[in-house]
């Protein structure tokens, strides 16, 4: 049944024993079209496409422990679409469109709150490659705005401006960028696709995949073999572990990324705010913790946990642009695995065993990309043809020289 | 993570910078056949294993040496650590 105010209003009534769970835990069907592997939030957003776009529903998302056990459970929220080449840019900007429209259409309170996002600059070349950047977001029709150091006063005057090191000279504002609740991202998705007859199968850990001369036709599960006519696989830090088992080397390394939520404090901060000068980025919650983040720690790990030198990066960032955080106490951290692709960019293909397809590299940007992500790979899935505005994130780019490297930085997947 | 270095004892990891996987110390032949092909691999793939792990770490803030050493990557223990070029020489190069 579909949520309303009015159907609030009629469950206080009746002592709210109308509210039933919000997805099936239905026993995994011998066979299906297509099996999702992976029930983040790419997975189960392909899901929800594949049913809403396409109108394929004998679907089953397989899920190794409980939705939301991931990265769409630990990420720090922020969604944007302020890229700059043109294999990327388009495609955060359907993204951001589809975040626009996601809660009406799939009928659950996600909490989008476009609240903006701003970069900060510290120096004029920065302030020029931001301008590059800026209009590299007007093509994909994206809302840029450049600040200078009194427009960044208006919005956050509680920036350290006359820092010595690191002075802030103005930002490149995105008011349309933001945050969404992350967890309600994956229970609205699973929600949405569940309704439409999609099977959502927790604690289903792939094991391997039913290959016969080339084509893959279902996979191993620790609940025993199911087949399907097409398998995608979207598992984001556990990419390397499971492509390996059907033989497939990756541009990936799996890296750890930490988070951090500050105690409850009033409200400060205005949207979502990043340093120019190192790697800081902070949010404040609704219920006022600030939510901030910043670098990988730098070398290889699936331990889920980072360690202090990160941690001291990160404070230290946040120090430079806002000294009057410094008394606030850290309530959480924890840590993600993020699969870093050899560019920084993701990959939506087919692979070279017929009927296994692929999506990952999300790097530690995956959050924003989960509904356009899903819509893309749904029909890729669907229709056998790559979405326009994914076109270029092909798993043999670096074969074709096609990189789609926004850093410049070469294949060094830490440098990301 | 402490890495204990073989020439200067137990040095915090912070000090060093990770590059990645150790297979990279051999380079593919270039004048062989399927270079091309050869140097995509070494260049763009990786085997990004869960648990042992033997890469490439280089004391950038100390003695400047590059260094192997073995860690697993689900519990960050590590394993052993000894100077590149011991590797390098064990695996027959010159230098
Ligand atoms: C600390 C942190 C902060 C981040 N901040 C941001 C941010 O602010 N903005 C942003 O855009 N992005 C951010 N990201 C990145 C973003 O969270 C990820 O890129 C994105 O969530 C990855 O896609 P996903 O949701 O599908 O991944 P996941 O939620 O990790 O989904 C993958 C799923 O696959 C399952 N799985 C693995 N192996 C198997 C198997 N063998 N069988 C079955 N299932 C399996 C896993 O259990 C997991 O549930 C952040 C990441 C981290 C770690």
């Amino acid at each position: 049944m579909a949520y309303s105010a009015f159907r609030i209003f009629r469950e206080s009534l009746t002592g709210n024993r109308g509210w039933k769970p919000v997805w099936r835990e239905p026993e995994p069907r011998p066979d299906y079209d297509i099996i999702i592997v992976g029930g983040g939030g790419h997975g189960l957003s392909t899901a929800y496409y594949l049913a809403r776009n396409h109108g394929i529903t004998r679907v089953a998302v397989l899920e190794k422990g409980w939705l939301g056990s991931g990265n769409v459970g630990r990420n720090t929220t922020i969604i944007r679409s302020n890229y700059m080449l043109p294999g990327n840019q388009p495609f955060y900007e359907l993204s951001l469109k589809l975040w626009e429209g996601l809660e009406q259409d799939f009928n659950f309170n996600a909490m989008v709150s476009q609240r903006g996002v701003l970069n900060l600059y510290h120096s004029d070349p920065q302030r020029d490659a931001f301008v590059r950047r800026g209009n590299a977001m007007k093509l994909s029709g994206a809302d840029p705005v450049l600040l200078d150091e009194a427009g960044v006063r208006k919005l956050c005057p509680f920036l350290d401006f006359d820092n010595a090191r690191f002075p802030i000279r103005g930002g490149l504002w995105q008011p349309r960028g933001g945050t969404v609740r992350h967890d309600a991202v994956a229970w609205g998705y699973a929600r949405g696709a569940d309704r439409r007859g999609v099977d959502i199968i927790q604690n289903c850990e792939v094991t391997g995949f039913l290959i016969d001369s080339g084509v893959c036709k279902g996979v191993e599960t620790a609940r025993g073999p199911i087949r399907a006519k097409s398998v995608a696989v979207a598992v984001a830090g556990s990419s390397s572990r499971v492509m390996a088992k059907a033989g497939i080397r990756l541009p990936i390394e799996s890296h750890v990324l930490q988070a951090f939520v500050s105690e409850g404090l009033k409200p400060v901060l205005p949207g979502v705010i990043t340093f120019g000068a190192g790697h800081f980025y902070v949010s404040q919650s609704d219920k006022g913790g600030l939510v901030f983040g910043g670098d990988i720690d730098g070398y290889n790990s699936y331990a889920q946990r980072g360690n202090l030198p990160a941690v001291e990066d990160v404070c230290e960032g946040g120090m430079a642009i806002m000294p009057m955080i410094g008394r606030a106490r850290l309530l959480r951290m924890w840590g993600g695995l993020v699969d870093m692709s050899m560019d920084g960019s993701a990959f939506i293909d087919r692979t070279e065993i017929d009927g296994l397809f692929f999506n990952g590299g999300w790097c530690y940007g995956g959050f924003k990309a989960t509904p356009a992500s899903g819509f893309c790979f749904a029909h890729l899935l669907a229709t056998g043809e790559s979405h326009p505005v994914a076109r270029q994130m092909r798993l043999d780019r670096f074969r074709r020289g096609k990189l789609i490297d926004e850093k410049g930085q070469g294949a060094q997947p830490n440098l990301h | 993570m402490i890495i204990n270095h073989p020439l200067l004892g137990p040095r915090d990891a912070a000090e060093f910078v990770h590059l990645g996987d150790a297979a990279m110390i051999d380079r593919p032949d270039w004048q062989a056949k399927d270079a091309a092909e050869a140097f995509h691999d070494y260049l763009y793939l990786r085997d990004n294993p869960a648990g042992t792990y033997r890469e490439l770490w280089y004391h950038e803030q100390g003695d400047r040496s590059w260094l192997v050493v073995i860690r697993d990557t689900i519990t960050h223990d590590i394993k052993n650590v000894e100077l590149a070029r011991d590797h390098a020489r064990r695996r027959g190069r010159s230098r």
